[in-house]
């Protein structure tokens, strides 16, 4: 740290960072993470289809990121070698979610204490399980907490509206469709006045457990439009289920 | 000097941007992981593994690769089993003649390259890139050919650019040559190359190219010692991978067994194999 002027208290310091690092993330939109009965499905709302907030990171492993868009990508970069090469010296079945989420989390914890300035950045680290009780999602925040969630994660700018809508209308082992709707209704929902996402705007990918060796696909064009279809008409129409939500 | 407050971070390396090559990545962070990289004195070649023939044929939309299950060491037979014919990723298949544990080796660093590109490009290279790709990681094995451990690689992929099979091959130095048609590698080849040649036309089927490939293989086997035939008793066949617009697949047992089966009773018949026309 540079020299301050006067005393500076080590409590306000590390708020004054978390606020900082919080700012920047608020700025951004929402990243759901839901598990659903055939694997782990991941939604974001983005306005570029190459700049990615959702990525491969392994065979069962994949990334969703909010934040500052450099800084994750050079984590998620690092991530994919850290598999590859621990892949590389043991074998495919020894890269672990757990293991890349607690460098994701070291490397996040030292960034905050030690850097001019923390990164603006919060991760989710999900790998999809051969049954979903083992299924498995870390949340790591800017400064290097870690969180095992269960069912469904959401970051980003308006987490704590999304994620209320998600909560009241998760349910356990849901089909791709049903999880899809969930997601891109709950997207809309970072608003007072719920927003209707064009598919063009949305970047959805999933841990299809069944899929062998690599389990990650991106969802895009005519198979998205389809899903999308289905999951409507499951479910009853979103309009008329908000009004008797809220 | 080791900065113990960032110890169990990601290491400086990991988080440099710049390559998207997993082997230049291994070459800055861990060389001794690399092939190539030990090189070893006098000729070794009598003391290791060598895996032998591969055969490769395009159809229309494809193209078809196989190789026999043989790995020889001296005069001895190290392997009845091994498997030279691997996918390289979605659209490519690769395979390996020469020294089989070094050959291995390259073909999981291959392998793992192409995954690592696409992972971190977000976009896959393209067919030609690949086969560049595999050349430059050949020639970092010329030390270890000069020793008697030469690797030789066969690449075929499907070029979506093109909408058909194209096929890629080797020599020790990294020169990479594109094969017209049909080619094969290893201590076989001549004869398999040979057979490739009379019974090669320009409307095969994907099931014709498989049939082709293991006449090629028979053909080999018969004349190449080092080279093993199809072994009926214990249910040893050839690998043969397909790869179209659809991927790559592996042909699963059961059907080669049958075009094997079927090859090895026109065999009973006449034991040179099916005759070319004169004119």
């Amino acid at each position: 740290m540079s020299m301050q002027f006067g005393y500076v208290s080590p409590e306000q310091i590390m708020k004054d960072r978390a606020d900082y690092a919080r700012k920047g993330i608020a700025r951004g939109r929402s990243v759901i993470v839901v598990q659903y009965a055939g694997g782990i499905l991941f939604a974001a709302e983005s306005p570029s289809p190459s700049l990615h907030k959702i990525s491969e990171i392994y065979d069962r492993i994949a990334f969703a990121a909010v934040g500052k868009y450099n800084e994750f990508e050079n984590l998620r970069q690092a991530g994919v070698r850290m598999a590859d090469l621990r892949g590389f010296s043991y074998d495919r079945v020894d890269v672990s979610g757990r293991a890349l989420a607690n460098v994701y989390a070291q490397t996040l914890g030292t960034i905050f204490t030690q850097d001019p300035k923390p990164y603006e950045v919060e991760l989710v680290v999900a790998e999809v399980g051969l049954t979903i009780e083992t299924d498995q999602i870390y949340r790591i925040t800017y400064d290097g907490s870690v969180a095992a969630d269960s069912g469904y994660s959401v970051m980003g700018g308006a987490a704590e509206q999304v994620g209320r809508y998600v909560s009241e209308h998760f349910t356990e082992g849901a089909s791709l469709e049903g999880s899809l709707r969930l997601a891109v209704d709950a997207l809309g929902r970072d608003t007072d006045e719920p927003r209707q996402l064009a598919p063009s705007s949305l970047e959805v990918a999933v841990l299809d457990r069944e899929r062998p060796r690599r389990t990650f696909r991106r969802l895009t064009g005519p198979v998205l439009d389809a899903l999308l279809d289905r999951g409507g008409s499951e479910t009853s129409p979103q309009a008329d289920s908000d009004t008797s939500g809220d | 000097m080791v900065d113990v407050s960032r110890l169990g971070s990601l290491p400086a390396e990991f988080l440099t941007p710049g390559t998207s090559s997993f082997t230049e990545f291994l070459r800055q962070y861990s060389p001794e992981l690399l092939p190539g990289n030990r090189v070893p004195v006098g000729d070794l070649s009598g003391l290791v593994p060598h895996a032998t023939t591969l055969v490769a044929t395009t159809f229309v939309g494809g193209v078809v690769m196989a190789g026999d299950r043989r790995a020889t060491m001296g005069n001895m037979i190290a392997q009845r089993d091994i498997q030279k014919v691997f996918q390289a990723d979605e659209y490519s298949a690769v395979g390996m003649a020469g020294s089989a544990g070094l050959g291995l080796e390259l073909i999981r660093l291959f392998q793992l390259e192409l995954e690592h590109y696409e992972k971190i490009e977000g976009t896959v290279l393209s067919l030609e890139g690949k086969a560049n790709r595999l050349s430059h990681m050949i020639r970092g094995n010329l030390g270890m050919a000069m020793q008697g451990l030469a690797v030789v690689p066969l690449f075929a992929g499907y070029d979506t650019a093109i909408g058909g099979g194209r096929i890629f091959s080797y020599d020790v130095t990294g020169g990479r040559y594109e094969e017209h048609q049909f080619f094969s590698v290893g201590s076989g080849s001549v004869f398999a190359r040979g057979s490739l040649k009379k019974l090669y036309r320009n409307d095969l089927t994907a099931d014709d190219a498989i049939a082709v490939t293991v006449q090629a293989l028979y053909d080999a086997a018969d004349d190449d010692s080092a080279t093993g035939g199809p072994d009926l008793q214990r249910k040893i066949y050839p690998i043969v991978a397909v790869v179209d617009e659809t991927g790559y697949r592996q042909r699963d047992e059961q059907a080669v067994a049958q075009i094997v089966e079927e090859v090895v009773a026109g065999r009973d018949l006449r034991p040179d194999g099916p005759v070319a026309p004169l004119r």
